[in-house]
């Protein structure tokens, strides 16, 4: 009998803040298309005898993504330094909270795909400073410092999470719930949300957990969820051999779609922890945390809290909430014309989304509420088409205004004149090629009106309202 | 010896030139690592055309080679510095140089200010002001015997743990450890952040009242930095109470300099002071604590000194690995090295709850000694050091006994309230003899006042 395996899985993202500047420095925070070392203060860059200063908005996002994790906020907060050697850290160690972090516990619900919740908690989240980056050639490196001392949040999950699919879920709410606070541009091309992913394996039903690897600096929701899946393969097999997993950090490889071994834990340094003297503690009263976190908008749990009622495929709401624009765009039309209205945006906005995740890259919605709330109307009132509806929907998305000239202008308005649909079925019933379809239903098969129904469509240019076109039909041949 | 305002309304051009002429006249002393000239005249032209003016117009100073200045390269007198030119000024520099002050050179340090005596120098000691075959003290040792040698009449030092105040015992001027935070630290090299403190050399209370004035207040680049509150007291103190700290006025203490430290405290009750003996149960631990949390700090403030940015990179490495060995084993001295050494074992896993966290909490508790005793005295006394200026080599040899020289400064720092060093008499030698005069936080200017009003009374 073959044992069953079960993965425990503990996430640790960081996220960029959108801060117009550093954490420590006056330095441009949007290193984005520039040359190398172009937004590097003496401070990032570690010259004797600078101190940093710290960047009040930075605190600021810290508490809003505090909300966002429904995590206390500490009132009492430090920064320590973590120590270790490398060009890229220019000062010698990493400015990052050890021992007393703003944002304390708290929990993340993440909708799976599979319609179930996985509830994450947050064991804690703290500020940080990146470091920057070194390009490799053949017998140098180059150091590039614009990334060094951006404001980061890295927030810590508890091993919550047990399979490949809930690690990607709860990446994906976490970048939700960060986008829509505000805290993160939350452009993961540029690397402003990386996870870190601790996975070990145990049989099913053991008390203790196996060993964990951690795979590092995954910047998708897809790589997420590939090298859960194949590290859960990958330590099933060397537990079924008999062999030991080893604790060790791993790396990503996207394009073999693999992990590989980076360094064990024999390597682990000594990163020397110590509070750092030259940054007094961030100390927060209660009505300071309260009038920050109130700026934070809605955020999903509350989107799907409004769109309970409306019946919608959970694919369908996964893609609304895929950007906030599109959750804000939603819930504006349910608010101000209606569920009817709502669930008719939410189909056209679904079905142009491609997918609920990174890869569909974003779509630039221009479309003005208003004109969205008109299209839903005309629709209701059938004047125009489904297909032309949508049609429309496409026009706006791409900026176009006023629904209703765009379907003028394109001769899409439906024609619910009776007289003049009747002329339009007269000419079709006496059309020898309907006549088969006629005696068809004069027999009883009713199938064939559809035929009917769409050679009036194609002599009106799609303009007839078909279920009237239908009911002339039925009146005449009765 | 001539004091600020000797200079003031003379030819700025003619003080510096002076100021250089008498350092260059004193050069066998080593208290310069190098002279700012071309940027003092500069100035000082500027000075005397009018288009700078201000509370220090024209008067020369010099600064610790750890302050980061224009004019000349900044070497912390160590070698990793050595090609080392500031892109920026400190800014308590800047401060100076808007109120006219000319900075003439820079002065020689225990290599990145570790040190009492200024034999770690990189570039060889400076001797003592007043016998050349003793040490000038440090680590501010230059700015020290720089002022005793009336080169200028003030000049710039940093105080981790007595820095400032040792020196000017052993040259036998004024020196000023302010109120941790009340000057900025901002383009200074950092030593130890929970202790460094930007503080003068003067030859009278008043002048360094003055230098202070300006150099106080808030600076939005150091976070650590209090609200300025330093305003000189404009009357004598009256009827002070002091305490004069017994443990630090053992038989370990050096007869002369507790005799000198008596006899100070004589004339204090003669002009109208109580004074009484008390004691500080952490006293003795204080060494403790400071060698420990200080090297903690030092070894991660000397983490930057890594060969890749700037300074020294050493020719031999091949690797990036040897790039940081040899670099650091090249350019820092082998005192920085025992200190980075031992901060990273206080700090190494495992080891950070027994020495760092408990030499915080035997910090906290010193801290609140001193607050009980600033309830019942307005002033603490006792010695600067234990003994006056000692011979070359006669401590380098053991690091402990080096060591030892802090135990009277070190508290002040460690608890970062104001502290100074008043030139108070002499040895049997004939090696300048000072007193240290403590005061609860921010009460700087109280202790100036005291020292002012005690000026041609010891």
């Amino acid at each position: 009998m073959s044992t069953e395996y079960e993965m425990t899985i503990g996430i640790e993202c960081h996220v960029q803040l959108a801060t117009k500047s550093k954490l420590f420095s006056a330095a441009d925070n949007d290193a984005r298309d520039k040359e190398p070392n172009a937004v590097v203060s003496p401070i990032d860059f570690g010259l004797p005898g600078m101190l940093p200063v710290l960047n009040r908005e930075a605190v600021d996002l810290a508490i809003r993504a505090g909300k966002a994790l429904s995590a206390e906020i500490a009132r009492v907060s430090r920064f320590d330094r973590k120590h270790y050697f490398y060009p890229d850290l220019p000062k010698g160690y990493q400015t990052t909270q050890m021992y007393q972090p703003i944002i304390l516990a708290g929990f993340v619900d993440a909708p799976c795909e599979d319609g179930s919740t996985v509830h994450v908690r947050i064991h804690h989240a703290h500020m940080e400073e990146d470091a920057g980056k070194l390009t490799h050639y053949a017998d140098y490196s180059l150091v590039d410092l614009n990334r060094a001392g951006t404001p980061l949040i890295e927030i810590v999950s508890e091993p919550d999470i047990h399979s490949a699919a809930e690690a990607k879920a709860y990446a994906m709410e976490l970048y939700r719930l960060m986008t829509y606070a505000g805290v993160t541009h939350g452009d993961l091309y540029h690397g402003n949300m990386r996870f870190d992913v601790n996975i070990s394996v145990a049989p099913k039903g053991a008390t203790e957990l196996g060993k964990r690897a951690e795979v590092k600096n995954l910047n998708s929701f897809r790589s997420v969820e590939k090298a859960a899946e194949f590290e859960f393969k990958r330590q099933v097999e060397l537990l079924e051999k008999g062999e030991r997993v080893v604790q060790e950090t791993r790396g990503w490889d996207d394009a073999k779609q693999k992990t590989f071994s980076q360094r064990s834990k024999e390597d682990a340094q000594d990163y020397r922890y110590m509070p750092d003297a030259d940054i007094p503690p961030i100390v927060l009263t209660d009505e300071e945390i309260q009038s920050i976190q109130a700026v934070v908008p809605m955020l999903p749990s509350d989107y799907r809290t409004a769109w309970q009622n409306l019946a919608l495929d959970s694919s369908v709401i996964n893609k609304l909430l895929s950007r906030q624009i599109y959750a804000v765009i939603m819930y504006d039309v349910q608010q101000e014309a209606g569920d009817a209205s709502a669930i008719r945006v939410a189909n056209w906005l679904a079905s142009t989304i491609k997918s609920d995740d990174d890869e569909a890259g974003d779509l630039n919605i221009k479309a003005e509420t208003e004109d969205l709330i008109v299209l839903a109307a005309m629709t209701e009132a059938n004047e125009l088409s489904s297909t032309n509806a949508k049609a429309v929907f496409n026009e706006l998305i791409r900026g176009g205004k006023n629904p209703r000239q765009i379907a003028e202008a394109n001769n899409m308005l439906q024609v619910s004149d009776e007289g003049e649909i009747a002329a339009i079925v007269d000419e079709v019933l006496s059309d020898p090629e309907s006549q088969k379809a006629v005696e068809d239903i004069r027999s009883g098969n009713d199938k064939a009106i559809g035929y009917l129904v769409g050679q009036i469509m194609k002599k009106s240019a799609g303009k007839a309202n078909p279920g009237l076109a239908q009911k002339l039909i039925r009146e005449k041949l009765t | 010896m001539a004091t600020i305002s000797d200079y003031i309304g003379k030819s700025a051009r003619a003080n510096v030139e002076q100021a250089l002429e008498r350092a260059r006249q004193h050069e066998s002393h080593h208290a310069f690592l190098a002279y700012t000239e071309n940027r003092a005249l500069e100035r000082a032209d500027r000075v005397d055309a009018g288009e700078i003016s201000g509370p220090l117009a024209g008067v020369p100073f010099v600064v610790k080679d750890n302050y980061l200045t224009f004019g000349a390269p900044t070497t912390a007198a160590s070698k990793i510095l050595e090609p080392f030119q500031a892109p920026l000024q400190a800014t308590v520099i800047e401060k100076l140089e808007a109120a006219g002050a000319i900075c003439v050179g820079k002065t020689n340090l225990d290599a990145f200010a570790h040190g009492g005596s200024t034999e770690n120098s990189a570039y060889g000691p400076t001797k003592n002001a007043v016998d050349e075959s003793k040490v000038a003290g440090g680590s501010s040792g230059g700015s020290a015997v720089a002022t005793a040698l009336d080169i200028v009449p003030f000049a710039l030092g940093s105080d981790t743990g007595g820095s400032i105040r040792q020196p000017a015992s052993f040259n036998g001027v004024i020196g000023v450890k302010p109120t941790y935070g009340m000057t900025s630290r901002y383009g200074v090299v950092a030593m130890a952040s929970s202790t460094d403190v930007m503080g003068c050399f003067t030859h009278t209370a008043e002048d360094a009242e003055l230098v202070l004035s300006v150099m106080a207040g808030k600076d939005a680049r150091d976070m650590t930095t209090l609200e300025d509150y330093f305003t000189p007291a404009t009357s004598a103190p009256q009827s002070l109470r002091i305490g004069l700290i017994s443990d630090f006025m053992t038989d370990d203490v050096d007869a002369d300099v507790r005799e000198v430290t008596s006899i100070y405290a004589d004339s204090l009750r003669a002009a109208g002071h109580t004074v009484e003996n008390v004691n500080i149960p952490s006293a003795k631990y204080t060494l403790a604590m400071y060698y420990i949390i200080v090297p903690a700090e030092i070894s991660s403030n000397l983490a930057r000194y890594d060969g890749i940015r700037y300074g020294k990179r050493s020719s031999e490495a091949k690797s990036l690995e040897e790039v940081y060995g040899k670099s650091r084993d090249e350019g820092f001295v082998t005192e920085n090295k025992r200190r980075i050494m031992i901060g990273s074992f206080v700090l190494s896993s495992g080891f950070f709850d027994a020495y760092y966290q408990k030499a915080q909490k035997a910090r906290t508790l010193l801290i609140n000694e001193f607050n009980a005793l600033f309830e019942k005295y307005d002033i603490l006394l006792c010695p600067v050091s234990p003994t006056p200026a000692f011979g070359f080599g006669e401590n380098t040899a053991d690091p402990i006994k080096m060591y030892l020289s802090d135990a009277m400064t070190v508290a002040a720092s460690l608890a970062g309230i104001p502290a100074m060093s008043v030139p108070a008499g002499t040895s049997k030698d004939g090696l300048p003899i000072g007193v240290q005069l403590m005061a609860q936080r921010k009460q700087d200017a109280l202790l100036l006042s005291l020292a002012k009003s005690m000026e041609g009374k010891s």
